[in-house]
């Protein structure tokens, strides 16, 4: 198979299966074997482009020009594939995850979801391949789009409402902002298309710069950067495996890669490292990174707390590419991968202890690690591969990161000091509650959580694993992707090498 | 008045005059055939004739200009030339058709294909089945008077055409449900009757100055009387004629009531077709007739029309935002949508002006498409009261999700016809340097996914309410109809062979010197 044959087949997989998982919708079975075949088939298509792309080809498949310089398009770059790897390897542990979720807690419309899904993967796939802007922004419109109804899953009030957010801001924010900038971009550079070294040299005014600059970075409200981040939180009355599609397969993760796309494709690292014009964003980066933290710290609801640490992490990713140097954009790139297994971690355990124990706040968790122990100590994992302990994927990511510091301003080390220790500061407690907070969990003045009359005593004092035994679809994919973690830090230097050419050399 | 088939190239000919005769000679003989079933399938056979003889009007204006362009020399420039009864253009009246007006006549022809069948069978036009025929007669009337008003190369033939349009349009709009048509026709009648008295005396005014009704012998003459009072009156005659015609904001008043209170198909048809005629009546006095370099270098009416037209984009869709009725807010959405056109025609430069030509189409698609799919809902409903239609998502499924795909054209998201018109517009906007129009355009986007959004939350979510009949899906001669048009949206939001390119090259056409 050729990488282009490759690349189709990649696209249409997930496509195909979202109409195969509507048709079988009476046969639910039938249905979820069709997801999870998909999900593998996918993922192996993916993984055979691989050492074509590490080899430094670049395999192009046009689809159809809409006008005169719109064109649908696909290339296969490192970053891309990076993504394409994370999206596709990821939906095979969340498909899992989500059959045993969505069963255990007997959810309405299960078909619906697993199309949506599907469609989610194929929106998130196409934006991993895009070769233009204008395909970029139709597949991240895809992908806004198809997730609305996971997001708006139960169809309650409030599911509608934070629908409203998700779609407003989302929206508001790629029509106002990127698509604007993508036109002026295409208007002033007279192209749309990827190259390696930007194309916006000798195109614009260095003051213009920032303007547009800012127009994407603010644009791509996926990557929720501050004031654009409330949809994200907001998300989090879906279903859990919806939080992890979101958090941490395709919707953010899409957001973070166009900002590096653009950066790396669209203005170039050293147009921009040479005028200045993103140390503007830098800044709000930065800040970005700490006051969600702070947020994050105050929530004591487990998935809202979550919520806002991914907000921080995406903006370390912003921050790194900001600094517009080599070696910070491919540290923004390895993040990517590393914040995805570790995220996704921790949103498969929130959503195990809210199928399996009812809990969903952090103050009603006391004990339940000696409950779910295989569960909590993937919490424990999923905990140190964010704060960033080796050897644990995130961890890669910082030697390029200091040296990206250390080559634009060595103040910015205190916000890397500093948010480490928030994420410690909110990761940590919930360990411990979990663990060796002895206390009764559920002792009855919880009340509006007090609905768990059916699950089972958590308040007792020993270790079990009945619990986890019940609902083994739900515990085993946060074991895995813990232990991912690990395995991604010994790949490191592979996936460093992957990414090591797109900021290689300008011109085109 | 055809020749023998045989010479083909002659009936290739008369392709100008045929797209008129056809509905004209079509009207009266529904009035004797009278039988509703046969009428229907008559009206339904002109119109697609009629959609046939389009077609190859744009076939042979294409060819002729694509020549052209190659730099081969043709007697006329690349335009058809049609002069009735071969009496030359002094005396006679000549029709003139070059790409803008083939293309137009195409959207027309297209729509009128597409709406006419829609219900077949059904009963569901709410006309009484003895009045079936008369119903077909004033529709196959409209359609030869917007077929009129494109194809002819007359000024005062404009105005002729024009009150036959209006006339048949009162008609159908007083044949909706209730009282209220009768009041939203009247108070069209009125508004209308204004304007086109306002197209007569622009056209006196031009005719006195000028001794000439033809345009291509006024585009000659006026420019030497330019400075001469009469001809500015002129042209603000016929400017705000036109506009009330097209429903420019503040002229807009009409419209909101004729398209909520007209029966479903007329409300498609006309949202889709009548308003377009006119843009292009507006576009043909400004770049043709009167010269861009007059209107926008002498008059400014750029800094007029682009405020105005920005306006139109808000209001309405803010307007819409609030409606109740479902009908009414695709009816103050379509003003919005009119003002994404005049701004491309008030940006004097050949992507604004490609890009209005291109909403034009695309608009057409899109609101014709929403309001067969609505009328769908209210043939099971008979309701078009929003809160009448909650959860009917699950019950009448393709035509929600019709909404749903309409609606995301509306909004212009990538892969729809609305997104490749905001293109043309943004770029045309950044053309001409006007930065904050180019902003303007995508904010008022967000408005349209407001009223949008309301409605597909009210479809998809909630529990119907007791006090309306309990849907079934719509009849599939209902449904084909309707996604034939939403499928175009979708269709040419991802191939602008046709209206793109075209689009573009009839601006090109529009904005040289008459050839």
């Amino acid at each position: 198979m050729t990488p282009v044959v490759g690349m189709q087949v990649a696209l249409l997989v997930p496509l195909v299966t979202a109409f195969l998982v509507m048709g079988a919708g009476r046969f639910p079975n039938l249905r979820e074997a069709i997801s999870t075949v998909a999900t593998l088939l996918t993922f192996g298509v993916v993984l055979t482009l691989y050492p074509a792309v590490r080899a430094g080809e670049r395999p192009e498949l046009p689809v159809l020009e809409v006008m005169e310089g719109l064109e649908l398009s696909f290339t296969l770059e490192p970053l891309g594939m990076l993504y394409a790897l994370v999206a596709s390897g990821l939906w095979i542990v969340t498909s899992l995850y989500a059959i045993g979720y969505m069963r255990g807690h007997h959810e309405k419309h299960q078909t619906r979801f697993f199309a949506c899904f599907a469609l989610a993967i194929f929106a998130a796939l196409g934006i991993a391949f895009a070769g233009n802007l204008f395909t970029l922004f139709l597949f991240y419109e895809v992908l806004t789009f198809s997730t609305y109804p996971l997001v708006t899953h139960h169809g309650t009030e409030k599911a509608i409402k934070a629908g409203r957010v998700y779609l407003g801001i989302l929206v508001f924010t790629s029509v106002c902002l990127l698509l604007f900038g993508i036109i002026w971009t295409g208007h002033l550079a007279g192209t749309l298309d990827f190259q390696q070294g930007g194309i916006l040299r000798g195109k614009v005014s260095p003051e213009l710069l920032p303007v547009l600059l800012g127009l994407y970075a603010f644009g791509t409200g996926k990557a929720a950067l501050m004031p654009f981040h409330r949809w994200l939180p907001n998300a989090m009355v879906a279903p859990t495996p919806v939080s992890a599609l979101l958090h941490a397969v395709a919707v953010v993760k899409a957001g973070v890669f166009t900002v590096l796309k653009v950066v790396v494709y669209v203005f170039g690292v050293d147009l921009l490292f040479e005028t200045g014009a993103s140390d503007w964003l830098v800044a709000v980066a930065a800040f970005t990174v700490l006051a969600s933290s702070f947020v994050a710290l105050t929530l004591d609801n487990l998935k809202a707390r979550l919520a806002y640490s991914t907000i921080s992490q995406l903006g370390y990713i912003v921050l790194a590419a900001a600094f517009a140097t080599s070696s910070g954009v491919i540290a923004g790139g390895l993040h990517i991968a590393g914040h995805a297994m570790g995220k996704i971690t921790l949103f498969f355990v929130a959503g195990a202890v809210y199928v399996a124990a009812h809990k969903t706040e952090i103050s009603d968790m006391r004990g339940i690690g000696r409950q779910m122990p295989f569960t909590f100590v993937a919490f424990f994992m999923g905990s140190l591969a964010i704060i960033g302990v080796p050897p644990f994927g995130p961890f890669l990511t910082k030697p390029g990161l200091f040296i990206a510091i250390a080559e634009s301003s060595p103040a910015w080390f205190g916000v890397y000091v500093l948010s480490t220790l928030l994420a410690i500061g909110y990761l940590m407690p919930v360990v411990v509650t979990a663990f060796l907070d002895p206390k009764p969990a559920d002792d009855g003045h919880h009340g509006q959580h007090g609905h768990d009359d059916h699950g089972p005593d958590v308040g007792e004092w020993g270790w079990s694993t009945a619990l986890e035994q019940k609902h083994p679809l739900v515990v085993i994919p946060p074991v895995l992707t813990g232990l991912g973690c690990i395995g991604l830090f010994f790949y490191g230097d592979e996936l460093a090498h992957l990414l090591a050419p797109i900021v290689m050399g300008g011109g085109a | 008045m055809a020749e023998p088939a045989a010479e083909s190239l002659n009936l290739l000919e008369h392709l100008p005059v045929l797209q008129v005769v056809i509905p004209l000679v079509a009207a009266p003989l529904c009035v004797v055939l009278r039988h509703p079933v046969v009428v229907r399938a008559f009206a339904v056979a002109v119109a697609w004739a009629c959609l046939l003889n389009a077609g190859l009007m744009l076939g042979t204006v294409a060819e002729a200009w694509g020549a052209v362009l190659g730099g081969v020399e043709h007697a006329t420039g690349g335009v058809l030339v049609y002069q009735l009864g071969g009496w030359a253009p002094p005396v006679g009246i000549e029709l003139r058709v070059d790409l803008a007006n083939a293309f137009v006549v195409l959207v027309v022809a297209a729509i009128a294909a597409v709406t006419l069948p829609f219900g077949l069978g059904q009963g569901a036009l709410t006309v009484p089945q003895e009045r079936t025929h008369l119903y077909h007669a004033a529709f196959l009337l409209l359609m030869a008077g917007l077929f009129g008003i494109a194809v002819t190369g007359d000024a005062f033939n404009v105005f002729v055409f024009l009150e036959v349009t209006s006339l048949s349009s009162y008609t159908l709009i007083s044949l909706g449900r209730g009282r209220q048509a009768l009041r939203a026709a009247f108070s069209y009648l009125i508004l209308g009757t204004i304007g086109g008295t306002f197209i007569l005396l622009g056209v006196g005014l031009a005719y006195q100055m000028t001794g000439t009704l033809n345009m291509a012998d006024l585009a000659e003459r006026l420019p030497a009387v330019m400075d001469r009072r009469p001809v500015t009156a002129s042209f603000a005659f016929l400017l705000v004629g036109a506009s009330i015609k097209l429903a420019v904001f503040p002229l807009h008043q009409w419209l909101p009531n004729a398209y909520t209170y007209a029966p479903g198909v007329v409300s498609a048809f006309l949202s889709a077709t009548s308003t377009k005629v006119t843009y292009y009546v507006l576009a043909r006095l400004i770049f043709t007739v009167f010269g861009a370099g007059f209107v926008f270098g002498v008059l400014n009416l750029d800094l007029l029309l682009a405020p105005l037209s920005i306006l139109a984009m808000f209001l309405g869709s803010i307007a819409a935002i609030y409606q109740q009725d479902l009908k009414r807010l695709l009816a103050y959405s379509s003003i919005a949508q009119i003002g994404y056109m005049t701004l491309g025609l008030s940006m004097n430069n050949e992507t604004g002006l490609a890009g209005g030509l291109v909403h034009l189409f695309n608009h057409a698609m899109m609101k014709g498409g929403l309001f067969l799919v609505v009328a769908c809902m209210v043939f099971r409903l008979g309701s078009q009261q929003l809160r009448h239609m909650r959860g009917l998502g699950r019950r009448m499924p393709f035509a929600a999700m019709g909404f749903l795909v309409g609606g995301l054209s509306l909004i212009g998201v990538p892969g729809t016809v609305g997104f490749v018109s905001k293109w043309y517009l943004v770029t045309g906007a950044l053309e001409r340097g006007w930065v904050l129009a180019a902003g303007l355009i995508l904010l008022s986007s967000l408005l349209a996914v407001a009223y949008v959004w309301k409605v597909v939350e009210t479809l998809f979510f909630g529990e119907p309410p007791d006090d309306v009949p309990v849907a079934r899906p719509a009849p599939a001669t209902m449904l084909v109809p309707a996604w034939t048009l939403l499928l175009a949206c979708v269709y040419f939001g991802l191939n602008t062979d046709l209206t793109g390119d075209v689009a573009l090259q009839a601006a090109r056409q529009l904005m040289g010197a008459l050839p």
